[in-house]
C-alpha cells in the first residue's frame, strides 16, 4: 500500500471550505501534544486558550479589540493576494500609517475638533498607501520581487517610528521615556462599552463589507481576480498589470496605515516604540484562512484575535509562555497551506499492482 | 526468459489486447485492440480527443492502463515508465518538445541519455548519426537559435541514438514545412526499411496514404476501423474519422471588396521576450469583404503580430497600424475593439478565456468596454449586468452551436471544439468591422471547424475585413481571398489565393521572401 497524491479534474469547492476547518482542527491536537509534552494538562490548556477568551464580557471585548486591525489589514491583503500580488509588508504599512497621523496630534496639539480625527483617519491612510507603493514602484520599474521588498521596509519603518519616538517627537514632559505626547480629546476615537471598544471596529467591518461588494460584483473585483489568475487573459480582456499592481499595493497599504492610526489613536493613546503585536503579518494568516475572501476574513480575525487573548491567559494561569501565541499562529499558517493542498489534489491509497508480470530487460 | 511466446505471427513487435483506460467515469479508451508489425508505418487517426494521446502514453508507460494488456515481442508486459519502454525498444518523439532553449543541440541531446549512451564523442555521434539519416544537426548550436523542424530533428536522433526497434511519433509534420516534411518521410522509409517499426499519430490523411502501411481509426476512445490506407482515399477516411460528412464551407466569389480597414506599413518590433520573434518590416492590406490569411510555421513571429495589432501591446509614438482609417498603435486592446475590431487568439486556456471561470464571465472578458450590446454592461458601484450577461450567453450558445453541460457552465468544462465556437461567437456576435483570427480551428474536431470557418466566411461577406493566421493549408486555402507567409518575423508580399501552389507556399515558409540583409535578428 502506498499513499499519493493524485490531481483532481477540478478544483474542489468542498475543500476549499472545509480546508480551514480541518487546519484549525490539527492545530488544537498538535497544540494539546505540545502542551503534555511541556508537561502541561493539555485540555485545560486548550480550554483555557481557545474557550475561556469568550467566557467573560471584558475578555470578548478585548477579542474584538484585537479583531479590528487584523480585519481591516486581512481584507486588504485577501484583495492583493487574489490579484497574485504580494504584499507581505503590511507590519511596515501600519507603523508608517501611525506616525503620518501622529502628525496632527504631536505638532498641531492646539487643533481640537472632530475634522482633526478625520484629517487623522485621511493621513493613516495616506501614509500606509504611500509607503506601500514603494514596493509596488520597484516591481513595476525594474522587475524587483514585492516580496523581499514590501518585508524589509518593515524594519525601516520600524526604526524609523524608534527613531522619532527616541527623538524629535519625544514628549518633553515624559520623563525621557521614549513615548509622544499623549493624545487627548478629538485626537482619540470615540470609545464606547467597558472603554475599550472603539470606533476602529466599525470602520473594519465597513471595510470588509465594501470589499466583499466590489470583489463579488463589480468590474474591478473582476479585473483583479482575472490579472491574478491569468495574466494572458486579463491583457486580453485590457487589465492592465502594472496598474492592478499599483491598485492592490494602495489599497492594503491605505488600510494598513488607518489600522496603525487607530491603534494609536484608540487603544494605545500615543506613539511608542512598539505599537503593534504583528498584526500586519498575523494578518496575512487572517487572509488565507478567510478564504481570500473578506466575509471570511471577519471571522478569521476573530478566531486569531482569541490566539493573542488565550496566548494572555493561559500565560497568567499556567505560567506558559506567551511566545505560544506565535507558535499556534504560525503552525495554523503551516496547516492551512497543507491542507489547501487537498483542493487540487486528493489523497490516494494504491496498492502495489496485482500481477507484475514484467519481462526482463534482457531478452 | 522462459515465456512462451503465445504469437505465431514472427513480425508482430507489439501488441495491444482490449485496453482500456477510465479517468474518473469517461472512457478516455474503450477496448482497443492494435498490433504493430515490424518494417511497417501504422498510422494512428483519429480527431482531437479520440483518445490516441492516451493509447500511445499507455504504450510508452506515462500511463497505465486500467485493463486489458500490452505485449512486446509476444511477452506480456507492464509497462512502468517511460524509462522502463525505453529499455525495452520503444521510442517517442513528443508534439511539444522538451527541449533546454539556452544550451546547445548535444547538451540537450546528452541530458536525456541514460549514462551508457553519454560515453564517448557523443558530438561526433550525433553528427554522424544525422548526417546519415538525412537530418542534418550541428552538434554545437544553440537550441534557441534552431527553427521548429531542426528541433524535431534533435527529438528525432535523440531517439534513435538508443536503437529503437518501435519509434512512436505524434503529429510530426504539424510543425513542419512542406518540404521539411517530405525530408522526414524518407528518414522514416529509411528507418522501416532497416527493420524498425512506426507508429505514426496524425490527422492528416494525405500524408497517411503517402506512407502508411496499416491505420487504425479511433473515435471517441473506441476503434472503429482497421483499414489499409493505400486502398482508401482522404474521403472515406475523414468519414471513418468524424463518422459523419463534414459539411463543405461554401464560399461566394467576392464581388465587394471596399476599403482598407485594417493596413499595417513598415511594422518594425522589437520583441519583449529573450527568445521571442523581432517583427521586420511588415506590410499588409485587408480591405473590407476580403479574407487575408497569413500562413507560417508557428513560432516565427505570428504571436508577436497578433499582440501588435491586438494592442495587447501597445506603442504610442508609433504610426504602423491603421485600423478603420485611423492610426491605432497607441490605442489599447478596448479602444481598439471600441473602434470596431475583435481578437481572437490562438491560445483558448488562459488568453482567450479563463479556465475556472462561467460562460458569462468570459463574455464579460472580451465585452465589458465597449457598448455593442444594449447597454453597458459595466454598472460601476452598482455591479455588472448578469441579465444581459445571460442574454448573451444564450444567444452565442444558439448561433454558434455550443454544446454544455448546463448553461452557464464553467470554461474548463467545455470540450476544446465547444470552447473555440464560444470564443469565436463571443466576437462575431458583436459583428466587428475588423476581425484578427490566430489559429481559428487549432485543435478543434472537424465539424466545430467547418462551423467557425463558415462563420468567418459569412461575416466577411458581410463586409468585415478579416484577418487570419494560420498553419494549416487546407484551411487557408478554403477560407483565403489572398495569402501572405511568414517567416522569421518577415512577411511576404500578399498574393491572391488562386496564384500561389502549396510548394510555392512551403518554399516561403523555408524563408525565399526574407530579405537577407536584414536577417532574423535572432
Amino acid at each position: 500500500m502506498q499513499l499519493i497524491l493524485e490531481k483532481r479534474a477540478q478544483a474542489s469547492d468542498v475543500m476549499n471550505l472545509l480546508s480551514p476547518v480541518l487546519a484549525i482542527l490539527i492545530t488544537v491536537v498538535m497544540g494539546g501534544l505540545i502542551f503534555a509534552a511541556m508537561g502541561k494538562p493539555p485540555l485545560t490548556a486548550l480550554y483555557l486558550y481557545f474557550i475561556d477568551p469568550l467566557t467573560s464580557w471584558w475578555s470578548i471585548e478585548e477579542v474584538l479589540v484585537k479583531a479590528g486591525p487584523l480585519v481591516l489589514i486581512g481584507v486588504g491583503l485577501a484583495v492583493c493576494f487574489k490579484a497574485n500580488v504580494w504584499n507581505i509588508g503590511a507590519e511596515g504599512q501600519l507603523t508608517v500609517g501611525a506616525l503620518m497621523g501622529a502628525i496632527i496630534p504631536v505638532l498641531w496639539g492646539e487643533w481640537q475638533s472632530p475634522l482633526a480625527l478625520l484629517a487623522m483617519l485621511c493621513l493613516g491612510a495616506l501614509g500606509g498607501a504611500l509607503f506601500a507603493l514603494i514596493p509596488a514602484w520597484l516591481k513595476t520599474h525594474f522587475g524587483v520581487n514585492e516580496i523581499l521588498t514590501s518585508l524589509m521596509l518593515v524594519y525601516i519603518a520600524q526604526l524609523l517610528l524608534d527613531w522619532f519616538v527616541r527623538g524629535p517627537w519625544k514628549d518633553p514632559n515624559g520623563y525621557n521615556f521614549p513615548k509622544s505626547v499623549s493624545f487627548e480629546g478629538w485626537h482619540l476615537l470615540p470609545m464606547w462599552g467597558d472603554g475599550r471598544m472603539h470606533l476602529g471596529l466599525v470602520v473594519a467591518l465597513g471595510a470588509a463589507l465594501v470589499l466583499f461588494w466590489i470583489m463579488r460584483h463589480t468590474l474591478k473585483g473582476f479585473e483583479i481576480k482575472v490579472v491574478g489568475s491569468a495574466p494572458r487573459a486579463g491583457a486580453f480582456a485590457g487589465f492592465s498589470q502594472t496598474k492592478t499592481v499599483w491598485f492592490c499595493f494602495a489599497l492594503s497599504g491605505g488600510l494598513a496605515g488607518l489600522a496603525g492610526l487607530i491603534e494609536v489613536a484608540g487603544p494605545i493613546g500615543q506613539l511608542q516604540p512598539h505599537i503593534s503585536p504583528n498584526y500586519g503579518f498575523t494578518a496575512i494568516i487572517v487572509a488565507f484562512l478567510g478564504r481570500l475572501n473578506p466575509l471570511g476574513v471577519i471571522f478569521a480575525g476573530i478566531l486569531l484575535a482569541i490566539s493573542y487573548i488565550g496566548g494572555e491567559g493561559i500565560q497568567i494561569e499556567l505560567g506558559i509562555s506567551s511566545k505560544i501565541t506565535q507558535m499556534f499562529q504560525g503552525m495554523l499558517l503551516f496547516f492551512i497551506l497543507m491542507c489547501d493542498t487537498l483542493i487540487l489534489y486528493r489523497l490516494k491509497w494504491i496498492s502495489a499492482k496485482p500481477n507484475q508480470h514484467t519481462v526482463g530487460h534482457t531478452s | 526468459m522462459l515465456h512462451k511466446s503465445n504469437n505465431d505471427a514472427q513480425s508482430t513487435l507489439l501488441q495491444v489486447k482490449n485496453i482500456s483506460k477510465k479517468f474518473g467515469d469517461f472512457y478516455a479508451n474503450d477496448m482497443l485492440n492494435l498490433s504493430i508489425e515490424t518494417g511497417k508505418v501504422h498510422a494512428l487517426l483519429g480527431e482531437n480527443g479520440a483518445g490516441k494521446s492516451t493509447l500511445v502514453k499507455m504504450m510508452y508507460g506515462a500511463l497505465q492502463p486500467t485493463s486489458g494488456s500490452i505485449h512486446w515481442q509476444g511477452q506480456h508486459v507492464s509497462i512502468d515508465s517511460p524509462a522502463h519502454a525505453r529499455n525495452l525498444g520503444i521510442g517517442m518523439v513528443f508534439q511539444h518538445f522538451s527541449l533546454f532553449e539556452a544550451l546547445t543541440v548535444a547538451e540537450n541531446i546528452s541530458l536525456a541519455l541514460p549514462a551508457q549512451l553519454r560515453q564517448g564523442d557523443l558530438s561526433q555521434r550525433i553528427a554522424d548519426l544525422s548526417q546519415d539519416y538525412g537530418l542534418p544537426l550541428n552538434p554545437a548550436a544553440l537550441v534557441a537559435d534552431l527553427s521548429v523542424g531542426e528541433r524535431q530533428r534533435i527529438e528525432i536522433v535523440r531517439c534513435l541514438l538508443q536503437q529503437p526497434k518501435l519509434l512512436i511519433m505524434d503529429e510530426p509534420t504539424a510543425v513542419l514545412t512542406p518540404q521539411e516534411a517530405q525530408a522526414l518521410f524518407s528518414t522514416l522509409r529509411r528507418l522501416v526499411e532497416e527493420g524498425c517499426a512506426v507508429l505514426y499519430i496524425s490527422h492528416r490523411l494525405e500524408e497517411v496514404k503517402q506512407i502508411c502501411h496499416d491505420a487504425t481509426i479511433l473515435r471517441h476512445g473506441k476503434l472503429v476501423a482497421e483499414v489499409d490506407p493505400q486502398v482508401e482515399t482522404a474521403a472515406t477516411l475523414a468519414q471513418l474519422m468524424v463518422g459523419a460528412s463534414v459539411h463543405q464551407v461554401s464560399r461566394d466569389a467576392n464581388d465587394q471588396v471596399g476599403d482598407v480597414l485594417l493596413e499595417l506599413s513598415h511594422l518594425y518590433k522589437g520583441s519583449s521576450t529573450p527568445f521571442g520573434v523581432d517583427l521586420v518590416d511588415v506590410n499588409l492590406q485587408v480591405k473590407s469583404g476580403e479574407i487575408l490569411a497569413i500562413a507560417g510555421v508557428a513560432g516565427n513571429g505570428q504571436g508577436e503580430l497578433f499582440s501588435v495589432i491586438s494592442g495587447e501591446e501597445c506603442n504610442p509614438n508609433q504610426n504602423f497600424i491603421s485600423l478603420l482609417g485611423q492610426i491605432s498603435d497607441g490605442l489599447n486592446i478596448n479602444q481598439r475593439r471600441c473602434l470596431g475590431a475583435a481578437f481572437v487568439p490562438e491560445e483558448r486556456m488562459g488568453h482567450s478565456a479563463v479556465e475556472h471561470l462561467s460562460l458569462t464571465d468570459n463574455i464579460l472578458l472580451s465585452r465589458h468596454a465597449c457598448i455593442d450590446t444594449e447597454s453597458s454592461l459595466d454598472l460601476g458601484w452598482l455591479g455588472i449586468d448578469r441579465n444581459q450577461l445571460a442574454h448573451l450567453n444564450k444567444v452565442i450558445g444558439i448561433d454558434y452551436d455550443v454544446r454544455k453541460s448546463k448553461e452557464d457552465a464553467i470554461a474548463g468544462s467545455l470540450s476544446g471544439g465547444n470552447l473555440q465556437k464560444f470564443v469565436v461567437g463571443r466576437e462575431l456576435n458583436r459583428q466587428p468591422k475588423v476581425l484578427v483570427i490566430n489559429q481559428p480551428t487549432w485543435g478543434v474536431d472537424a465539424g466545430a471547424a467547418a462551423l467557425i470557418r463558415q462563420a468567418v466566411v459569412d461575416l466577411s461577406r458581410q463586409g468585415s475585413a478579416i484577418l487570419i493566421i494560420s498553419q494549416d493549408l487546407d484551411e487557408i486555402f478554403e477560407l483565403a481571398d489572398t495569402i501572405a507567409v511568414m517567416s522569421r518575423g518577415q512577411l511576404s508580399p500578399t498574393y491572391a489565393a488562386g496564384d500561389l501552389s502549396r510548394e510555392q507556399i512551403g518554399l516561403m515558409m523555408a524563408g525565399s521572401h526574407e530579405r537577407s540583409a536584414q536577417g532574423s535578428g535572432a
